[in-house]
């Protein structure tokens, strides 16, 4: 009964792996780089022939003449090679300890600012490489970046409108922001 | 809930429920040999492949050489696994120049990827190479999904069948599930993820110039970032089918190159429940009574909804101890507010909720937030989940399977009640039925508990855990339910990488899986060779809304009994710890001072309780 079965389960495990795991995705591939072939590449932003980074893989930013994305639980910050959250728990005092350096970070950054903190301001995303943040968190932070700048509120404003992503058919997923995207346009209005 | 919480859940539900009667047809035809456009096309092809493999398709097994079958070809999958992980340094497609990985961790995701779990205790993009996430993990996530179905396909034979002592062929239901369900699922999918931004490359990874420079962990200065690529989208779309789970990447389906926008979320989550809901559909077309596989259905919702509402609720509100900072989880147009530790901007709370709440109810494991920082009660209901025994939808195939063997204990539960010999569906219930259908309702428990309790008792178990208090518990707790029940997500920050959690972890996940399937074959065999007895006035009917409700109460009793101790030592007694300090009103007092003024526990028994 075990003999009978030997021949056909090595030679079809043989069949279906080359078809599964050779052809399968050789296929995908080959159409995908045909038709998608930026996305198929990891969505890349090159501007004069440098590779700035991924439109969807976040980067670092503290200083206060950017937005300042999610805090990034990856090590170093935004190790696009070795993605992870925090994985603290909501009682965990590193919790606590990480949300409170986040908000004394911006307190330090824009002390006039008494508004509250948006939430996603001071929490850790779930990739350690969330490229977006909230309405919310941009707007929080539109009267440091005019000041640190030396622009018009209303012109970051209009900026941070012109790269709102909104929702799916205005129901799916929620609006957001591309950080590293909205800090390129704010450089490209010096240059 | 807002509006809109409402309408993303609504339209999930809706969209999935519109896919199952179309792929749940088609599904039955592809089994019952009926020609349904795909496998007429490609027959040429799949005669082909039996005539190599020398498989006689017409020749029908017995349950016991249909399990001898299906072991050989797992362990062959086992085996490849292990020593293409040990051996990826010396073949191609290695562009990162991936060393081997570790006999242990090696041995844990050859298991973990032969029994459709997919946990993953090593992290993807650090540790694999481009051709062990084709040819071992993405050809595994075929290979364990298709048997799954193969079980399911054979089992319901045994409920048509009348007088025979065959249940059907494993080379076929295996050929046919992958060639004519699975791949062209697959291939479509992939290439809608690729649109959406999912990676699909053979390049190494890509250098980025920094925008702003920052510092590396030691102070150094760093200009350049490493942004790892490869084959991603192939991967994901049959992880995510084939209630896989296992992700290319660390952050699983959270990273924005397995899930890049609002509708690459919306159709992974769709994929999750897809396959298992249609099949639902597929065993009424099978057994000839739709109403059947209806009512089945109506039974995981009964579960699965109330589960979704609650968890989008607890996570909406956000974490109390966050407000007293000045911190705003209000849900506005602006934000999605609530507690958005480990969640991404772009999914939010609700997108983010509904799949913790499909992932575990389902057997899949992939995860796009991280279970490991939601509330304490956000984090019990995908635990909890998961310890019902994936039967609400659970694993494509083994989901329905296991949902039957709780049918079987219904419907004797119900026979007792009455006084009549339990019948399902004009066959008889008997005590072999019935020995098999308790075991696969109570092996997972014995693979969760015990070794649970041997983790915390060990220090090696002990030196996994990440955060301290009740939360330390439950991270290995979900471990070890995940594990045992072949689901895969996990608080993820469990240390699992180490020769303890590989080792026991990969144990419980292999006994879980086959100790399933071996009794759910035999009541295959045992029911196809008996009679199919006429419907009387006194046989009860298993399409009714009272049998639905009836079920779904035997599943919960079964699941809630065996748990309710273990979760109330890890996520209740976390979710009071937070009550009390939600309660106080004085703003300075500690954690460890709002419970002991609330427990009338001493301040040394609160230390010990939360470390």
């Amino acid at each position: 009964m075990l003999f009978a079965q030997i021949r056909p389960a090595i030679l079809s495990f043989i069949l279906l792996t080359i078809v599964t795991g050779i052809l399968y995705p050789l296929l995908v591939t080959g159409i995908a780089q045909t038709v998608f072939h930026k996305q198929a590449e990891g969505s890349l932003i090159v501007q004069d022939g440098k590779v700035l980074g991924s439109s969807l893989i976040g980067q670092n930013f503290d200083d206060p003449k950017y937005f300042w994305g999610r805090i990034s639980a990856t090590s170093p910050v935004y190790n696009a090679s070795s993605s992870t959250g925090s994985n603290l728990g909501p009682l965990n005092p590193a919790l606590m300890d990480e949300v409170k350096g986040r908000i004394s970070a911006l307190k330090a950054a824009d002390p006039n600012n008494t508004n509250l903190i948006p939430v996603d301001l001071v929490t850790s995303s779930g990739s350690g490489l969330d490229p977006h943040i909230s309405l919310a968190a941009a707007y929080y932070q539109i009267p440091r970046i005019a000041r640190v700048r030396g622009l018009r509120q209303e012109q970051i404003k209009t900026i941070v409108g012109q790269h709102t992503h909104g929702r799916l058919l205005w129901v799916l997923g929620e609006p957001v922001i591309n950080v590293l995207e909205l800090n390129l346009a704010l450089d490209g209005l010096h240059s | 809930m807002s509006h809109n919480d409402f309408i993303q859940m609504g339209i999930y539900l809706v969209v999935l429920l519109l896919a199952v009667k179309p792929l749940g047809i088609y599904m039955a035809y592809v089994y019952e040999g009926k020609p349904a456009g795909l496998n007429i096309w490609l027959s040429g092809l799949e005669r082909w492949i039996y005539r190599i493999c020398g498989v006689k398709p017409e020749k029908g097994m017995t349950w016991k050489e249909y399990a001898i079958a299906l072991l050989v070809f797992n362990i062959l999958g086992i085996l490849m696994v292990y020593a293409i992980q040990r051996l990826q340094a010396f073949l191609p497609l290695n562009p990162m120049a991936m060393a081997a990985v570790s006999p242990d961790s090696s041995f844990n995701t050859a298991v973990s990827f032969a029994t459709n779990t997919n946990w993953q205790g090593y992290s993807g993009e650090s540790t694999t190479s481009y051709l062990t996430q084709m040819l071992a993990l993405a050809k595994q996530n075929f290979s364990s999904a298709a048997t799954g179905m193969a079980v399911l396909a054979a089992l319901i034979r045994g409920f048509i069948q009348k007088q025979m002592n065959t249940i059907g062929n494993f080379w076929v239901d295996l050929v046919r599930t992958v060639l004519y369900i699975l791949l062209p699922l697959s291939i479509i999918f992939a290439l809608i993820l690729v649109s959406q931004g999912v990676p699909q490359t053979f390049s190494p990874s890509a250098k980025a110039t920094l925008v702003q420079a920052t510092k590396d962990s030691n102070g150094k200065p760093m200009t350049e970032q490493d942004i790892a690529l490869g084959p991603v989208a192939s991967q994901i779309a049959i992880k995510q089918l084939g209630t896989n789970g296992g992700g290319y990447y660390n952050a699983n389906s959270a990273h924005p190159y397995e899930n890049s926008t609002p509708l690459s979320n919306f159709l992974e989550m769709i994929a999750i429940l897809l396959i298992p809901a249609a099949l639902c559909y597929t065993f009424g077309v099978m057994v000839r009574d739709r109403r059947q596989g209806w009512a089945l259905l109506a039974a995981m919702l009964v579960i699965f909804i109330p589960c979704l509402w609650a968890s989008i609720t607890i996570e909406q509100k956000g974490n109390p101890l966050f407000d007293k900072l000045g911190v705003d989880q209000r849900a506005t147009a602006y934000q999605p507010g609530g507690n958005m530790e480990g969640k991404e901007a772009r999914f939010g709370v609700v997108s983010s909720a509904i799949w913790s709440v499909a992932t575990t109810s389902a057997s899949n494991g992939s995860v796009n937030s991280m279970h490991d920082s939601y509330m304490p009660l956000g984090g019990l209901i995908p635990m909890w989940l998961i310890q019902l025994g994936e039967v609400i939808f659970g694993g494509v195939g083994s989901g329905l399977y296991g949902m039957i063997a709780f049918v079987i204990v219904a419907v004797f539960v119900a026979g007792l009640m009455i006084g009549r010999t339990p019948e399902y569906l004009g066959k008889k219930i008997e005590a072999f039925e019935m020995k098999m259908a308790s075991l696969m309702a109570l092996i997972p428990h014995i693979f969760v508990l015990i070794p649970t309790a041997i983790a915390v008792l060990t220090v090696a178990g002990k030196a996994g855990i990440s955060n301290p208090g009740p939360h330390g518990f439950s991270e290995i707790l979900y471990g070890f339910s995940s594990a045992g029940n072949n689901n895969g997500s996990a608080f993820a920050g469990l240390n699992a990488n180490t020769v303890f959690y590989n080792t026991a972890l990969g144990v419980s996940m292999f006994f879980a899986r086959y100790w399933l399937m071996i009794p759910a074959l035999a009541i295959a065999g045992s029911l196809s060779a008996k009679k199919i007895v006429p419907t009387t006035q006194g046989t009860l009917p298993t399409h009714t809304p009272l049998f639905v409700f009836f079920l779904a109460m035997v599943i919960l009793i079964v699941g809630a009994l065996a748990f309710f101790p273990a979760l109330a030592l890890g996520p209740m007694v976390e979710h009071l710890i937070l009550r009390s300090f939600d309660f106080t009103q004085d703003q300075t007092l500690s954690i460890v001072e709002c419970v002991r003024l609330h427990s009338g526990l001493t301040l040394s028994e609160v230390e010990g309780l939360m470390i």
